[in-house]
């Protein structure tokens, strides 16, 4: 179990750059998540710290050592692919076994090493099948297993779930966070679904073409997102975004237009930005609510009714779509004109640049609390 | 049918096939037809005849003087002395020669084969231009390219022996085709030569099935790129390379072109179909040659259902 460590990690495929200078400090014992957009560089990344490529430039270490010019197997690292990548002529035990023939293990060790390794995996009785007769689940335990039975310093995850249907991914990711906590080991996992990436992770890391665009701690990144990207990224469903600008500045945040001609005040820091500046509000469905004394008028044109939540979108006096999210059922028509209350304490707000302004010290408030203060501003 | 049946419910009226099913039945017949004639004409009929004459004794110079004479040509004992296509010992010298060529042959064109398909099959600038060149043997017709290596290696004017004379590889010129001891050889080289590509390129589409995760997840596991070709590509193309090894095999089996336009009726070189033909043609026993065509019809079609049945099993042994 070790350290990762990336100083200005770049990748060129020919003249294209896609990774843009990465810096990263990984702990050991701790759970990474890479997440971002198709073609944002997550598994180009994963797979310069695994070895499959080479660095353009920069430093990556694992065990302080550096180990750039190093070998997959060299650097100690275990990888989980999203396909699965099993021997498909080879049983289970073979898979799990064949990276072991080759090092200096004994026949009886390595048995023993898969067995063990089958049992915590639930695999024993599986161990003679081809991969197969297998079900999607119990391949991806395969693959995980044959992680395992190395006992690599790093385990890498290739969007391990991703091919596997909703309830078995749920019963998957509660299994690997199980995993993580019972080998303690460093672990870094990409993914583009944000509640693997929330559920799982230490750390996320929010990548963006190429770049970081946020590191942090799940809900750091859900309660202060760092930009736009960021606030838009982490959430679902997604954070509203409301074109707007500074109408004053004052002591407990910023003011800033609504459209239909109303305005709220953000608690948000002030630094940088003067009065008549062009921001984005950003707020997130879940923290609006439909109310008489709603600072937004709209139509609502589409509701979507979840059971035990409801989404509502609400075509606002700019044309644009707001989402809400309530909670169990609505009494709401479709057509039906709504006003809808804007939190001040639960705003963000985005420069033109798309950087955050910091929000107040109860930007993590919870919900009930923050919808009575912003009751009273409205 | 299944919704029909159940929709009838009664299960006497399972044998009563729907009208769609009969129109679907009647439509393939239709598009089966064309096929099925063209076939009888051009292969069953003309196989029919061969092995009906093989038991005649038809003979060039006038085919409607044509007399059953049952398996005489086959074997016969007349005068305490046998006779006949199975006991001539010019025949099971070609039944030899051709088993010899076929296992030879296919085994070069299969190692060449899958070395020249690994190599296609990496990444490298030009690998589209190198494809096709590799294919060319393979393009040229038979006949063209027999005759252009027989004059290669001519003994007098060869290419083949100005090079390795010039070299002083050898110190007089060599009779490649003529020579017993170099004749089957240069037969072999040169279908060699030739199939090769063919070989490749069956076995390339082999390889590009492979899925490419596994070998990333070899890298990881660190396993000798080695070991990786023995324990995981060659398994896992194995039902690829059996079905181009079968095909190779029954087309050298029947090989007639090369071996005739290279070394004619030496019998150093002589298959089976040359020896057919030798008795058809030169001999004007087109019983007895029938009666060989027929043999050779025989052994190639056990070896094609032995080698199938064989193959069967190794695929059905193939987890995929």
């Amino acid at each position: 179990m070790a350290d990762v460590t990336l100083k200005g990690v770049y990748k060129d495929f020919g003249p294209t750059r896609v990774i843009h200078g990465v810096d990263l400090d990984i702990k050991q014992g701790e759970f990474i998540v890479f997440v971002g957009p198709s073609g944002c560089g997550k598994s180009t990344l994963l797979r310069l710290i695994a070895g499959l490529e080479d660095i353009s430039d920069g430093e990556l270490f694992i065990d302080e050592q550096l180990v750039n010019q190093r070998s997959p197997k060299e650097r100690k690292i275990a990888m989980v692919f999203q396909s699965y990548a099993l021997y498909p002529h080879m049983s289970v035990f073979e898979n799990m076994a064949f990276g072991l023939e080759l090092s200096k293990v004994s026949r009886a060790e390595i048995e023993k090493k898969v067995r063990d390794t089958a049992e915590i995996l639930e695999l024993t009785p599986l161990l003679e099948r081809k991969p197969k007769q297998l079900s999607g689940g119990q391949r991806q335990r395969v693959a995980i297993g044959r992680a395992i039975v190395r006992n690599p310093k790093v385990f890498l995850f290739d969007e391990p779930l991703s091919n596997l249907d909703a309830a078995l991914r749920v019963q998957m990711r509660i299994e690997i966070a199980k995993l993580h906590r019972e080998m303690n080991a460093t672990m870094v996992y990409v993914t583009h679904d944000q509640t693997e990436a929330m559920t799982l992770a230490d750390r996320i890391v929010v990548l963006n073409a190429g770049r970081v665009e946020q590191v942090g701690t799940p809900l750091e990144l859900y309660h202060r997102p760092q930009n736009a990207f960021v606030g838009g990224f982490i959430g679902s469903p997604k954070m509203n975004f409301i074109d707007s600008r500074v109408v004053s500045i004052q002591d407990q945040g910023l003011e800033v237009a609504l459209p239909g001609g109303t305005s709220v005040l953000a608690s948000v820091h002030t630094d940088g930005v003067s009065v008549g500046d062009q921001v984005q509000i950003g707020i997130r469905p879940e923290h609006i609510t439909v109310g008489s004394e709603g600072v937004l008028a709209g139509n609502v044109e589409v509701i979507e009714s979840l059971g035990e939540s409801h989404f509502l979108y609400v075509r606002d006096a700019n044309r644009n779509l707001v989402t809400v999210q309530g909670k169990g059922d609505t009494q709401i028509k479709n057509g039906q004109s709504v006003r809808l209350n804007v939190p001040g304490t639960l705003c963000h707000v985005f420069r033109k640049d798309g950087k955050a302004l910091m929000r107040g010290h109860n930007a993590d408030m919870g919900n009930s609390t923050a919808t009575m203060v912003t009751s009273e501003l409205a | 049918m299944t919704l029909a049946l159940s929709a009838n419910g009664a299960g006497n009226k399972r044998m009563q096939k729907s009208d769609l099913t009969s129109a679907r039945i009647r439509s393939a017949w239709l598009f089966l037809s064309p096929m099925l004639i063209v076939l009888a004409v051009v292969a069953g009929w003309p196989l029919l005849r061969t092995i009906w004459l093989g038991f005649t004794d038809a003979n060039l110079t006038d085919l409607s003087q044509t007399t059953f004479i049952g398996l005489e040509n086959y074997y016969v004992t007349f005068d305490g002395e046998a006779y006949g296509v199975l006991v001539d010992p010019d025949w099971w010298n070609a039944v030899w020669n051709t088993l010899w060529f076929t296992v030879v042959s296919v085994s070069l064109e299969t190692i060449f084969g899958l070395f020249i398909a690994l190599v296609l099959n990496a990444e490298f600038k030009g690998r589209g231009f190198v494809r096709a060149a590799v294919l060319i043997p393979w393009a040229i017709p038979t006949v063209v390219s027999a005759q252009m290596w027989g004059w290669m290696l001519h003994d007098q004017f060869g290419v083949l022996n100005e090079i390795l004379l010039t070299i002083g590889l050898i110190s007089q010129p060599i009779a490649w085709t003529a020579d017993p001891d170099t004749a089957m050889w240069a037969v072999i080289m040169v279908d060699v030569w030739k199939t090769t590509p063919f070989m490749a390129l069956l076995i390339l589409a082999g390889l590009q099935m492979l899925p490419g995760d596994i070998y990333e997840a070899a890298r990881v596991d660190g396993v000798h790129p080695v070991r990786v070709f023995f324990k995981v590509t060659l398994p896992l193309i194995k039902p690829a390379l059996m079905v181009a090894i079968v095909f190779r095999a029954l087309d050298a089996l029947r090989i007639f072109d090369l071996i005739y336009v290279l070394t004619s009726n030496s019998s150093d070189t002589m298959s089976m179909s040359v020896y057919a033909r030798q008795q058809l043609v030169d001999f004007q026993e087109v019983g007895y040659g029938s009666a060989a065509a027929t043999l050779l019809f025989l052994i190639v079609a056990v070896m094609t259902t032995l080698t199938l049945m064989a193959g069967n099993v190794k695929l059905s042994e193939d987890p995929r």
